[in-house]
C-alpha cells in the first residue's frame, strides 16, 4: 500500500456529502456491497446534464451535444485513470458488472471457446460471474470447473493450480468474495492462468470501491466492475479489456453507434469501444461514474481502505465475542469491506427485519452466491458491509440491535 | 406495530399442527428460493373436508407463524372452501403491513397448499399485479 500521500478520512465532512444521513432517523447503512450511496457531487454533475447541457452524444453538430459528448468522453479517462488503464478506448460502458460479464462472454467467448476446452471458475462467484459462463459452455459444449476454498474461507491455490491445464481457456475469478468478504490473490492466479495460456476475466464489483485497482500491473485481460457500488449512480458499469483482445472481438449488441457503414445486408463496425457501445447509452450515469471515481480518488482509495478495514476489525471482534454468533470467511485482515454471519437460531431474514426497526440496514439471503450458500452449508446469511461514511457507532448499534435480536427471539425455549 | 409482535412470535415458537402425517391425502412441498424458506404441508381430507392438517419445514419467523396460522384456519374446512383463501386472507390473519419481500414469506404456506390441494401454482394474488 502507498502511504506517501496518505490522508486519513474525515468521515464527519464526507458524511456531509450525503443527504441520506441528514434524515431525521439515524440511518445505519450497512449494505455498501449491494449498493453504495450517492454523495452530492455525483447528483450535482448529473443535474447539470440535465438542467444545462442534456442531449444525445455523437454526431450532433450543436454546441450542447457537443458539450455532452466530451463530458461523456471525459468520465470514460476519469474511470481509465482509476484503475490505471494505459488507454481511455479499453474503458467500454456497460449497464453494470454483469453486463461486463456478459459481454465478455458472448463476444468473445462465442469467437474463442470450444467444446474441449475449459473455463476454470471459483466456488465464491456471483451468479453474474458464474451464469454467463454456464450459458457459454451449454452453448458451446465446453466445461466448466470450480476452484474450492479451504476451510477458512480462502481460495485453494493449489487447487487452482490442479485445474489449469492446457485445455483451460479462460479463468474467471471475482478480486473480493462479495460474501465472505475475501481478498482472492489476484496476481498470483493471473499469472498461473497466463502460465498455460488462459485469458483471465476479474469481477472487480468489491474491489475497485475499496482499494487501488491497477490493471496494468496486474495484467489481467478483462476486469468488470459497476459505478453503483462506488458511489456512482445506478446504469452504469465498466468493461475494461486488453486492446487486441477488444479490437479483434466481435461486436456485442447491434445497432446504432456501433457501426462506421451500413448496408443492406452487410455493416462495418466502429472502432472500439464504440463498436461496444450500441444505441444511446447512459450519458448522465456516465457522467455521474466519473464524478464518483473523481470523489473516491480525492477521499483516498487508501484511506478508504484504512477506514474499512477499522470498522471490520471492530465489528469481526464485536461479533466473535458475542455468543450464538457464527462468522463467515477468514481473518478481517483477508477480507475487504463485507462481513458475513449468522444468529443461532434466528432466520437472517428475521435478523435484518429486527435491524430495520431500528434502523440498521443490512442484507440477508444469498447474496447472488447460491453455490457458495452449499458449500458453507447454510441456506442464507446475515451480511453487513461497510465503506467510507461508515463509523464506528453503525458498528456499534449493529452490535445492540443483534443483542436486541436475541433477546426478543430468545425469550422463551424453544419447542423445536 | 411491528412485524415482531407477541402473537407472531407465540405462532413461530410453539406453532399449531408441526410435524407430518403418515398416510396423507396430500403432501406438497415447496421452497422460496429467495431465501431457502421451505415449507411442506400434509393433508387427510375425508368427504372433501380437511380432517387433519400437518406442516413441517422451516424459515424465517413470518413463513412459519403464517404456516400455522393458516393449518389452523383450514383444519375442518371442505376444499371447496379453502379454495377460496385469498392473499388478504393471509394479510388479515398476519395483521400487519409486510414489505414485498417479507410478503412472500407469508404467502409461502398458502401456495404451497394452492399447488397441493388444487394444482395451481404460482404466488397466490399474483394476477393482482398483472
Amino acid at each position: 500500500m502507498h502511504t506517501a500521500n496518505f490522508h486519513p478520512l474525515d468521515v464527519e465532512a464526507i458524511r456531509q456529502d450525503f443527504p441520506i444521513f441528514a434524515g431525521e432517523q439515524p440511518l445505519a447503512f450497512l449494505d455498501s456491497a449491494a449498493s453504495a450511496q450517492t454523495p452530492q457531487p455525483v447528483v450535482a454533475a448529473m443535474d447539470t446534464y440535465y438542467d444545462t447541457y442534456r442531449s444525445n452524444i455523437h454526431r450532433g453538430v450543436y454546441r450542447i451535444s457537443e458539450e455532452a459528448t466530451a463530458q461523456y468522453e471525459r468520465a470514460r479517462e476519469k474511470v481509465a485513470k482509476l484503475i490505471n488503464a494505459p488507454n481511455a478506448r479499453q474503458i467500454v460502458f456497460t449497464r453494470n458488472t454483469t453486463e461486463a460479464i456478459n459481454l465478455v462472454a458472448y463476444s468473445w467467448g462465442s469467437a474463442t471457446i470450444g467444446k474441449d476446452d475449459e473455463i476454470v471458475l471459483t466456488v465464491m462467484e456471483h451468479h453474474s460471474n458464474l451464469v454467463p459462463w454456464q450459458i457459454l459452455a451449454q452453448r458451446t459444449g465446453a466445461t466448466l470447473r470450480f476452484v474450492e476454498i479451504t476451510d477458512e474461507g480462502l481460495l485453494n491455490f493449489a487447487h487452482l493450480r490442479e485445474l489449469l491445464t492446457e485445455k483451460t481457456k479462460l479463468v474467471a475469478v471475482t478480486h473480493v468474495s462479495n460474501v465472505l468478504g475475501t481478498v482472492n490473490p489476484l496476481q498470483s492466479i493471473i499469472d498461473a492462468a497466463h502460465a498455460v495460456g488462459a485469458k483471465v476475466v476479474v469481477d472487480a464489483a468489491q474491489s475497485v470501491p475499496h482499494f487501488r485497482v491497477d490493471v496494468q500491473q496486474l495484467n489481467c485481460d478483462f476486469l468488470a466492475f459497476s459505478g453503483h457500488k462506488m458511489c456512482g449512480p445506478t446504469g452504469i458499469g465498466v468493461l475494461y479489456g486488453k486492446l487486441p483482445l477488444l479490437e479483434e472481438m466481435p461486436p456485442f449488441l447491434g445497432g446504432g453507434s456501433m457501426i462506421r457503414t451500413v448496408e443492406r445486408d452487410v455493416s462495418t463496425y466502429a472502432d472500439v469501444p464504440a463498436k461496444f457501445e450500441a444505441g444511446t447509452p447512459s450519458i448522465a450515469e456516465a457522467i455521474g461514474l466519473g464524478h464518483a471515481a473523481d470523489y473516491i480518488t480525492q477521499a483516498g482509495l487508501e484511506a478508504i481502505h484504512v477506514h474499512t478495514q477499522q470498522l471490520l476489525q471492530h465489528a469481526h471482534h464485536r461479533l466473535k465475542e458475542t455468543q450464538g454468533i457464527t462468522l463467515y470467511g477468514p481473518e478481517p485482515h483477508q477480507k475487504a469491506g463485507v462481513l458475513s454471519f449468522n444468529v443461532a437460531g434466528i432466520h437472517p431474514h428475521d435478523i435484518a427485519g429486527i435491524l430495520d426497526m431500528h434502523g440498521i440496514a443490512i442484507r440477508a439471503g444469498h447474496h447472488c452466491a447460491q453455490p457458495l450458500m452449499q458449500k458453507l452449508d447454510v441456506i442464507a446469511t446475515a451480511r453487513a458491509s461497510f465503506y467510507l461514511y461508515n463509523t464506528l457507532e453503525d458498528v456499534e448499534r449493529l452490535y445492540d440491535g443483534l443483542r436486541k435480536a436475541q433477546k426478543l427471539m430468545h425469550r422463551r425455549s424453544h419447542s423445536r | 406495530m411491528n412485524i415482531y409482535q407477541e402473537e407472531l412470535l407465540d405462532h413461530y415458537e410453539n406453532p399449531s399442527n408441526y410435524g407430518t402425517l403418515p398416510n396423507p391425502d396430500i403432501s406438497h412441498e415447496e421452497d422460496n428460493p429467495l431465501c431457502g424458506d421451505r415449507i411442506r404441508l400434509d393433508l387427510v381430507v375425508e368427504d372433501d373436508t380437511i380432517k387433519e392438517v400437518r406442516f413441517s419445514g422451516h424459515g424465517c419467523t413470518i413463513s412459519q407463524a403464517a404456516a400455522s396460522m393458516l393449518t389452523e384456519e383450514i383444519e375442518g374446512k371442505t376444499l371447496a372452501e379453502v379454495k377460496q383463501f385469498s392473499r388478504d386472507d393471509i394479510l388479515d390473519m398476519i395483521g400487519i403491513p409486510l414489505g414485498p419481500v417479507r410478503l412472500k414469506c407469508a404467502l409461502l404456506p398458502l401456495k404451497v397448499l394452492k399447488a397441493g390441494a388444487y394444482g395451481i401454482t404460482g404466488w397466490p394474488g399474483e394476477e393482482d399485479f398483472s
